[in-house]
Order: C-alpha cells, then structure tokens, then sequence
C-alpha cells in the first residue's frame, strides 16, 4: 500500500478510483498520564505522554484507513490529510482520509 | 498568605524551571536542523525531478505536544489586560512547530526531499474547551520521495 498527499504517484499510472477512504480513532489517557500532564504544565515542556498518545492514534486512524481501501480494492491511497479534534475533556479525535486507487 | 507564598513559588520554579527547559530545547533544536540541512521539506507539489528517476513516495509524519510553563501562562495573563505580542505564546508554537519538522524528517530516512508539507496546530488536554492555551499539538506530514 503506497501512501502520500501528493496527487499522484510519481512514476505510476492511475488505472481506477475508489473514491474517499476514511479512518478515525478516539483516545485517552489514563488519570496517571494526565496528573503527570498537569504537572508538567507547572514547567512547561514537552508532554511525552501526550505526543506518545497520539502517535499511536494516528497510526491507527491510519491503519484503519489503509485496511478501507484493501477491502476496496485499492493498492494507493494519494491526498491523504489529518486532522485532530477534542471532543472531550482528556481525549482526542484523530481523523485520517484520502482517496483510494489503483495505480500500475 | 499562605496562597501568595505558594502562588509566588509556583511562578519562580516555573520561570527557572521553564526557561531552562525551553533554552535546551532551542539548541538540540538548531543542532538537529543542521544534521538534515540536505533534505528540504517544501510545499510545492511538483519536483524536478523526471518520473522514472524517482523510486519511491510515502507519507511521512511528526507530531508533538508541547505545555506552557506557569511564569509564561501568567505573563500571558497579564498581557490579555492590556493587548498586543504575546510574546510567551510565540515560543511555544515556534518550538512545536520546527520539533514536529524535525520528527518528520527523522522518519523520512535517506529520502532526497519531501514535498507538499502541510503543518497543522491543534490544542488537546483538559484546558481543550476552555479560552486559555493549555498545551498544543504540531503535526507535520508530508511525502518523502526517494530518488535513484
């Protein structure tokens, strides 16, 4: 599965599109995480924990995005964007989506 | 006075605390821009470089959360009274912003350049709703290009 946010794949043919593929995820941390959070509010910083937290978000927005298209079909997935969203107090929307093809 | 004695400790550890945090930040900073100053990120779409020349395109991606310290939060308080550059948010965005930069390079390996990298902000953690910035979220993403 090739991924990018370009319109096309460099080098390849678009043979087939499979229109929008999306993928999301909803997460928090557990109390821990963020007291520790909280805490490093006092000094300022990075929030390791947080930054940790959404990576593996992502990926998995990602992933299930990426398992979308195989379904379909698809063996690309080009124009993919993220976007992040809070919808509660500690946890985070991660949100995935691009357009599946088939490229040879 | 209990409260102001412990207002006042919280303000001093988070301005030494802070300030010595976002100093060693800036210079592990500028020290990694260095070590990848031959793979440009851009945000044009289209390179020179002729199709069959390119091997292989992927989507690369760095993120990080960065907090605000209690001095700067205070400082930016006060400033919200009278108006104009805050000047404390300013290095917060700033450090997560070319942070996230750099994740994204890192993961980009021996890739020649990325292109059409879009930056993004957004704020998370429990001050999300509220008015106050209370930690923000960089991500950067784009896709590296390897070239043969």
């Amino acid at each position: 599965m090739i991924i990018t946010n370009i319109e096309t794949v460099p080098g390849k043919m678009i043979v087939e599109h499979f229109g929008l593929v999306s993928g999301s995820t909803i997460r928090a941390k557990h109390v821990g995480r963020d007291i520790m959070a909280s805490l490093k509010n006092l000094v300022g910083g990075e929030l390791k924990g947080y930054t940790q937290l959404l990576q593996e978000s992502r990926e998995q927005a990602l992933d299930r995005m990426v398992d979308q298209a195989r379904q379909l079909g698809a063996n690309a997935i080009l124009n993919v964007r993220f976007s992040t969203s809070s919808v509660a107090q500690g946890a985070a929307e991660l949100y995935a989506y691009g357009t599946a093809v088939r490229i040879e | 006075m209990y409260n102001l004695l412990f207002f006042i400790t919280l303000i001093t550890v988070g301005y030494l605390a802070g300030s010595f945090a976002e100093r060693y930040h800036y210079r592990s900073i500028h020290q990694r821009e260095k070590m990848f100053i031959n793979l440009p990120a851009v945000t044009i779409k289209n390179v020179d470089y002729p199709d069959d020349k390119i091997k292989s395109a992927k989507l690369v991606y760095g993120s990080a959360v960065i907090s605000i310290d209690y001095f700067k939060r205070f400082t930016a308080s006060l400033r919200n009274i009278f108006g104009g550059a805050v000047k404390s948010y300013e290095s917060l965005i700033d450090r997560a912003r070319r942070e996230a930069l750099l994740r994204m390079k890192e993961m980009a390996g021996d890739s020649k350049i990325i292109v059409n990298v879009r930056i993004e902000t957004s704020t998370i953690g429990r001050n999300a709703n509220k008015k106050g910035v209370g930690c923000l979220e960089a991500i950067a993403y784009g896709t590296a290009l390897t070239v043969a």
